[in-house]
């Protein structure tokens, strides 16, 4: 980078460094410390932070990001209608890799967030089978376990209609990805006895919602899970401590939180979050039910709305593709608002139903421009553009929104919403 | 009998490989019977045809007093929406360009709406209704909808018998459906 485009930098803060000083100066005032001007820490200078200890060893228990970091929060509106029955997004365009870490996994509560003692919890395993069992914690965790990377992701993310967000949290920030260690769930029901009539597995939450799902046989002997960590440590509240199900691929809200009961039987239950939410209405009237997989999906993150390129030249595009189908297979990027397509390079591993990287390096001219990337996952399905699922599913629809999503870039570099 | 040493392998492999097998199968001794009496006091399905309703029944007329007291601050006086959902309304919407869906004009089972109110509502109290209330504000609400007349009482049997309007309306799922 050029001395001239660094000094440019300087004197035109972003939003992020300003937050940064912001941070700074709040994190200053609650140690008791003078604010310091962030000018005299650079060369020829010496830093302040090397003239004096450091912070001593147990001044954080349970480890937090730096104060300069503390603008990178969960996107929550603050305008909800209420909030025991909402979503808060994670900061997408903030994060880097495929793993989202725990305090900034994308919430979805129906019924608030419940504080259960494990030694108190319990999961009941019932219905169609030869030995109804239950279990404590410490049960499920004498299971063979395994650790896998899965994403999870809301059914409703982003819906059809206007207004679209802002940033890449806004539109799809109810997507996000964690190493889950668990039991397989067809060990547990291996061990009670699954009767050749069950066909359908009734999954409930011990929320105050008691949410309620119904899960086909099939999942349930493949990949689903019964999981207890996340990214090494125990499950958050907010993710279902102390048991989740996991099942890999599907709509968010059937990886049932605080699992406390499962039921085998011969038909789905069409509990409400079956039949009222979660079915996706049609323009003709009729509604499309049990649509469980979510379908192949990418976003760039980097550059993306409410960013700014800070000068014409090298800039990589950096993103992130998934899909419930299976593996990503290839990530396609298009600088020229669609008119021509170029293969990203993808960011080993590429996992099954996890978040995939991809980036591309580009030049910008510093003419205004549109990008925008489309993956195709294993099954060689291609992720469409918003008016081809428009055209089928209408504005209705509500769920399952895949859309290909394009940033306009200005010739003065701010990237905002091409749709909007 | 002389065997070679590769023969003996193979046959310590094949048995090796029965054995993993057969453990695939076997299980692992974890885990405690569950009682009756647990499975009674925590399985609340109620099941799309009423099975697993509960004895008891309820009417319009103490659905209107429940419902006024526990129901209405989210849901509006008349079921019309507010905090909570629209309840009431929106038959004959679904396919315009503004559908309305409510437990009258999408809902397609009727039990479903028992086993809602008694798994989740009040928001504030879930689980805090008799079953007899459950019965009688699920019967208010199917009122509302005109779906029963005012001196409906409902319970197992006439609950599950409701043919709500929307029940035919749903489709399997057929994605892909943009390539």
């Amino acid at each position: 980078m050029s001395e001239q485009t660094t000094a440019k930098r300087e004197r035109r803060p972003s939003r992020r460094h300003f937050l940064q000083a912001g941070a700074a100066v709040a994190g200053g005032a609650a140690l008791g410390a003078p604010a310091v001007a962030d000018t005299g820490n650079l060369p020829p200078n010496i830093p302040e932070w090397m003239k004096a200890p450091g912070a001593p060893m147990g001044d954080q228990p349970y480890g937090a990001p730096s104060v300069y970091e503390k603008g990178v929060i969960k996107n929550i509106s603050k305008t909800l209608p209420q909030y025991l029955s909402a979503s808060g997004r994670t900061p997408l365009q903030e994060l880097d890799g495929i793993i989202t870490p725990n305090g900034l996994f994308y919430e979805r509560h129906h019924g608030g967030v419940p504080t259960i003692d494990p030694a108190q919890h319990r999961l009941m395993l019932h219905g169609l089978v030869d030995r109804p069992l239950i279990f404590t914690m410490d049960d499920i965790r004498r299971f063979p376990s395994q650790s896998r990377i899965h994403f999870i992701e809301c059914s409703g993310n982003p819906v059809y209609t206007k207004p679209y967000g802002k940033t890449a949290s806004d539109l799809v920030g109810l997507v996000s990805c964690a190493e889950w260690t668990g039991v397989m769930l067809k060990d547990v029901l291996n061990e009670a006895g699954l009767q050749k009539e069950a066909k359908w597995l009734v999954a409930e939450g011990a929320d105050a919602a008691a949410l309620t799902r119904s899960i086909p046989i099939e999942k349930c002997l493949d990949d689903a899970m019964l999981v207890y960590s996340q990214n090494g440590e125990r499950l958050r509240p907010q993710q279902g401590y102390p048991l989740r199900l996991l099942l890999p691929g599907f709509e968010g809200n059937m990886n049932i939180k605080w699992l406390r009961r499962l039921k085998a039987v011969a038909e789905p239950d069409y509990s409400r979050e079956e039949t009222s939410k979660y079915t996706d209405l049609m323009p003709d009237g009729t509604a499309r039910e049990f649509t469980f997989t979510m379908e192949a999906k990418s976003i760039i993150l980097r550059p993306s709305g409410g960013q700014k390129l800070n000068g014409t030249g090298f800039h990589e595009i950096s993103g992130i593709a998934w899909s419930g189908h299976g593996r990503i297979k290839r990530v396609e990027v298009s600088v020229d608002d669609g008119k021509s397509w170029q293969v990203a390079t993808l960011q080993e591993p590429v996992l099954t139903r996890a978040l995939t990287r991809f980036r591309l390096p580009w030049q910008w001219d510093g003419n205004a421009a549109v990008i925008q990337s489309r993956a195709i996952d294993e099954t060689d399905y291609v992720q469409p553009t918003l008016a081809e699922l428009l055209a089928v599913r209408g504005v209705n629809h509500y769920y399952h929104n895949n859309a290909i999503w394009p940033w306009r870039i200005a010739a003065n570099g701010e990237v905002s919403n091409a749709l909007s | 009998m002389r065997c070679p040493r590769s023969h003996i392998a193979l046959v310590v492999a094949f048995i090796a490989g029965l054995a993993v097998a057969a453990q695939a199968e076997e299980r692992f001794h974890i885990g405690r019977a569950a009682t009756p009496a647990e499975i009674k006091g925590w399985d609340i399905d109620i099941g799309h045809d009423g099975s697993n309703l509960p004895p008891g029944s309820g009417g319009v007329e103490r659905g209107r007093v429940v419902y006024s007291e526990q129901c209405a601050a989210c849901h509006g006086a008349d079921g019309q929406g507010g905090v909570g959902d629209r309840l009431v309304g929106g038959q004959g919407t679904l396919a315009s360009a503004k559908p309305v869906r409510t437990v009258g004009s999408y809902w397609p089972y009727a039990p479903t709406l028992f086993d809602y109110i008694r798994r989740a509502m009040p928001q504030n109290a879930p689980q805090s209704l008799s079953d007899e209330d459950v019965y009688a504000v699920s019967a208010y609400i199917l009122h509302l909808n005109g779906l029963v007349p005012a001196d409906a009482v409902l319970d197992a049997k006439t609950l599950a018998a409701i043919k709500m309007p929307n029940r035919d309306r749903f489709v399997s799922d057929p994605r892909p459906d943009v390539r």
